[in-house]
């Protein structure tokens, strides 16, 4: 019996070795209250969670795991706050976490967070590197597709569908009013649209032994970037951030239903005018 | 002293996108005011025929990357040409539509040329002879303002916030082509399934109809399809009922879905989460069908009707099509 199990692992089963890049983002239901500095948020009474896409992104990764064996490594960058986000991807069945952490890092840029995270995870041997497709709140979109420019991995991004076979993937993206596959080879960059799969909640069990697991912090010098991501190195800054302006008070339309579309339909035509 | 601004041009099968043009009618506008060329560029196979509708935004000059590599979508095979274009041009600017391609491309090309790069932008700002970008963050909750320090920045403009500048079809100065052979692409678009029924592109659409709990279960997208059809709209959908399953998620507005600045948005059904508040707040003009008077959506509407969506939607819908054809 024993032999034939180890019989199977020998014939069907290939280690895979995974990065996962996950952020700590401000809770979506968060109002939005502007800091004194009028460049970054409020972050007193903020509860921090892990964005939202990068739960996509780890819950893919498991299920390669499961499917192949290997080896998961979650990678964050910020402050105290990535804590907790690291821990609840190690709850979920993340091997190792890796906190990248210096005061040199604050509010970094699309760039510098790229650099950062290609710098420490360019020489792990990755089969793959998994993101979500964006950090909530920052909503810029390009991480991925610059930490595989320079970890010089081919990439597909906002990926709503994923199978990988031996060295090839096929990945199915989320298009304007299509849907397109991407194949292509590994090891490769992956990001991770909502759709991909349906996130696994931490199990209880997970979460205890979470606790006891260490979290790699490594700083600036670990990582040989010393001085390379300080504010004044950094080629694009916020100078102003500000609330919309709020909305007029709108327009009440009363009436029965045929007299309210009636009298609705009208002023969108004429003092709307946008129909 | 100038070194103007190149305009990434998307097409897919041959059809070029309206938001890249709107980006291109931008760069124009943006360049006059320094006296700087505007270059557009653009990658397909036998896509020569597109240039006159490019033409229509006034750039100095479209470079064509016209070739069999180029037939399908590849970021590697694309990142080359706009690579090439950029040394060829050497511009202080980038610009495209923030469009799926370009999230997955432009940011690419950004850490090649180790550039910074500002997406999702709904504002240009000029000081000092430089541009700003004004860019929606946390779903619209906040607005950002960027400024660059390095000779070469990119950015993509959101639909919807740049008018197009419609002038009559022609030629442009200059067509160039540019040879590009892209030599280590190791990723491609294979084949592209349109998804059915979404007529009108949510992010592009001037006009959205959007239904949330309200409409009380998917058989009854129907109505508001038939409102979509006689206002020319996309159909969106709140997180809610995309995640009961009533409708697939490219429908969805809001945080985890797309962020949508039409002129017109008629939400059916759709309380108003602050979520999905932020994903269509910046719409020029918001219409609340709700029956519940307290619903949060209607402090943030311009008009208001309090009513059961079943009563009046299908009204509004015969009231619109009767105005139309006048």
């Amino acid at each position: 019996m024993l032999v034939k199990i180890t019989l199977r692992t020998v014939l069907e089963v290939t280690l895979v070795k995974i990065a996962v890049c996950v952020k700590s983002v401000p809770d979506t239901e968060t109002k939005i209250r502007i800091a004194a500095d009028n460049v970054n948020i409020e972050r007193s009474d903020v509860r921090f969670i892990i964005s939202p896409y990068d739960e996509f992104a780890i819950e893919e990764a498991l299920k390669l795991k499961e499917k192949h064996g290997g080896e998961i490594t979650a990678f964050s960058i910020g402050g105290d706050e990535v804590v907790e986000v690291l821990r609840d991807t190690l709850a979920r069945g993340v091997d190792n976490a890796v906190h990248i952490k210096d005061a040199e890092f604050d509010n970094l840029d699309t760039l510098s967070t790229a650099k950062l995270l290609a710098a420490a995870i360019a020489s792990g041997g990755f089969d793959a590197v998994f993101c979500g497709q964006q950090g909530v709140g920052g909503d810029n979109n390009q991480v991925p597709s610059m930490l595989a420019e320079l970890l010089n991995l081919p990439q597909a991004t906002a990926v709503v569908k994923l199978e990988i076979e031996g060295s090839k993937f096929k990945a199915e993206r989320e298009i304007e009013g299509a849907h397109e596959i991407v194949e292509g080879s590994l090891p490769a960059l992956i990001s991770a649209q909502k759709g991909l799969n349906e996130p696994r909640y931490p199990s209880i069990k997970g979460v205890m032994a979470a606790r006891r697991k260490e979290i790699a912090v490594k700083d600036a010098a670990a990582l040989g970037v010393a001085g390379q991501f300080a504010a004044d190195k950094r080629k694009v800054r916020c100078v102003e951030l500000t609330l919309p302006p709020p909305r007029p008070q709108g327009k009440m339309i009363e009436g029965e239903p045929e007299e309210q579309a009636k009298t609705l339909a009208k002023l969108l035509r004429e003092e709307a005018k946008v129909i | 002293m100038s070194r103007g601004i190149l305009v990434f041009i998307e097409q897919r099968d041959g059809q070029l996108r309206r938001a890249s043009l709107e980006a291109l009618s931008e760069a124009r506008r943006q360049a006059d005011k320094a006296a700087e060329p505007v270059v557009a560029l653009l990658a397909g196979e036998s896509v020569k025929g597109l240039v006159p509708g490019i033409a229509k935004c006034r750039p100095d000059k479209v470079l064509v990357v016209d070739n069999h590599s180029f037939t399908k979508y590849s970021t590697e095979g694309y990142a080359d040409a706009l690579t090439a274009a950029i040394k060829k041009e050497d511009p202080r600017y980038v610009l495209s539509a923030n469009t799926s391609m370009a999230r997955d491309l432009i940011p690419r090309v950004a850490a090649r040329l180790d550039s910074p790069c500002v997406s999702d932008v709904s504002e240009l700002r000029e000081r000092n002879g430089a541009l700003q970008a004004v860019h929606p963050m946390y779903s619209g909750k906040a607005l950002g303002v960027f400024e660059f320090s390095a000779p070469l920045a990119f950015m993509t403009l959101r639909s919807n916030c740049f008018p197009l500048i419609e002038a009559k079809e022609g030629h442009p100065a200059q067509v160039e082509d540019l040879a590009v052979t892209p030599e280590n692409v190791r990723a491609w678009v294979v084949e592209t399934h349109t998804a059915a029924g979404q007529k009108v592109e949510l992010s592009e659409a001037a006009i959205i109809v959007s239904g949330g709990r309200g409409i009380k279960g998917p058989e009854n997208w129907l109505m508001l399809q038939q409102l979509c059809d006689v206002l020319g709209a996309a159909l969106g959908a709140s997180r809610a009922v995309v995640d009961a399953g009533w409708i697939d998620h490219q429908h969805q507005v809001g945080q985890t879905g797309k962020t949508v600045s039409p002129q017109l948005y008629i939400a059916c059904g759709i309380s108003g989460a602050i979520q999905h508040l932020a994903g269509m707040s910046s719409s020029k003009v918001i219409v609340a069908i709700n029956n519940n008077p307290e619903a949060p959506i209607f402090k943030h509407c311009t008009y208001g009707v309090v009513g059961d969506v079943f009563q009046v939607v299908p009204k509004l819908t015969e009231e619109c099509r009767k105005l139309l054809a006048e």
